[in-house]
């Protein structure tokens, strides 16, 4: 058997949804509780533990004028410094450790879960994507949606509720107000789903494509040289992916902070 | 019918929002290309409200993906 066979014949069995699987590693907890450690929680550990060696490492030694380093890590606070105080206009700026977090963590769940599987390793080790799965965004999107609540009620008492009735024509106000509080429900829903959705769909396209090269190799004659088409394919939608990777952290840390504005800043409309 | 198939007939039915995720985004960018064109120094201000247009959109997209998704492998 070659090595394309053998590379066939290990892919013909894992279609493009076993990435996807959630293995436990390390079984934990009673009977009725599962606290077990899976891949999911291995990946989303080694994204802390990334993004705080980086921190660590580039802040460590700091100076005056940084390094490259450094100026990486400077730039990186400056962008969701930016981004929190063109949202909230300063009033927000306690929220800044949350947003930025949360920009690293999601943004390094999404890259790392696009590093290649060294071939070979068990089941329980491959390369995975814990923002793939909706339960780890709704949670993150939860842990938004009550920070707002929460402070909004704290910093403006029943006020908050003022959000919910914006001044239009008397008539307009009970269509309006139910319009607004569906809206306003819908936002965990809307966030959590566009993270997610778009980590599987991307996934999901580059691994149709690679099994659609390796099937091509397998095949015989000139049919081997077809297999170029959905290689470019794949080299695309993975260039493709690593812009997705940072649009969707970006979009999902900036649309928290514009949910925040509602809860620090009193509503005028 | 058999109940397999008017599933897959749902997913494949369930992917037609693309196309209006995809008109829909198309509009964004290339109003903001037009806009950005005339006033290019208001242009880079603009860009974060871009993202979120581009987002809000593309999310109606994804529902139909999602809506595809249950169909095939959750129901």
């Amino acid at each position: 058997m070659s090595a394309v066979d053998h590379l066939f014949a290990a892919t013909a069995f894992a279609g493009p949804m076993e990435q996807f699987e959630i293995v436990s590693i390390f079984p934990f907890g009673t009977e009725n509780i599962n606290l077990e450690f899976t891949n999911a929680s291995l990946w989303m550990l080694i994204s802390v533990l990334v993004a705080s060696a980086f921190m660590f490492a580039a802040t460590n030694k700091a100076q005056l004028v940084p390094g490259r380093m450094q100026s990486a890590a400077e730039m990186l606070y400056q962008f969701i410094a930016n981004m929190l105080r063109d949202a909230t206009g300063g009033e927000g700026m306690k929220f800044f450790p949350y947003i930025f977090t949360l920009f690293v963590f999601i943004f390094l769940c999404n890259l790392l879960g696009l590093l290649p599987t060294i071939p070979g390793v068990p089941h329980a080790l491959h390369v995975f994507t814990p923002t793939s799965h909706i339960i780890v965004t709704f949670a993150l999107a939860m842990v938004t949606f009550l920070l707002v609540i929460i402070t909004g009620f704290y910093k403006q008492g029943f006020g908050f509720l003022k959000m919910f009735v914006p001044t239009v024509p008397l008539w307009l106000l009970p269509l309006i107000t139910v319009i607004e509080v569906l809206s306003f429900l819908s936002r965990p829903i809307s966030l959590s789903i566009r993270l997610f959705a778009n980590m599987l769909a991307g996934h999901l396209i580059l691994k149709l494509f690679a099994g659609f090269v390796v099937g091509l190799l397998a095949a015989d004659g000139l049919f081997k040289a077809i297999a170029i088409i959905p290689l470019l394919g794949n080299v695309g939608v993975f260039m493709l992916e690593i812009l997705v990777a940072f649009l969707q952290a970006y979009v999902f840390a900036m649309l928290s902070c514009i949910y925040l504005n509602d809860a620090v800043n009193e509503a005028h409309h | 019918m058999d109940a397999e198939a008017a599933k897959m007939i749902g997913a494949g039915i369930a992917a037609i929002p693309l196309a209006g995720a995809g008109v829909g985004i198309g509009i964004i960018f290339g109003n903001f290309l037009s806009g950005a064109f005339r006033n290019p120094s208001a242009a880079a201000a603009n860009q974060q409200t871009l993202l979120i247009g581009f987002a809000l959109t593309e999310f109606t997209g994804l529902l139909g993906f999602v809506i595809a998704m249950i169909l095939l492998y959750v129901v």
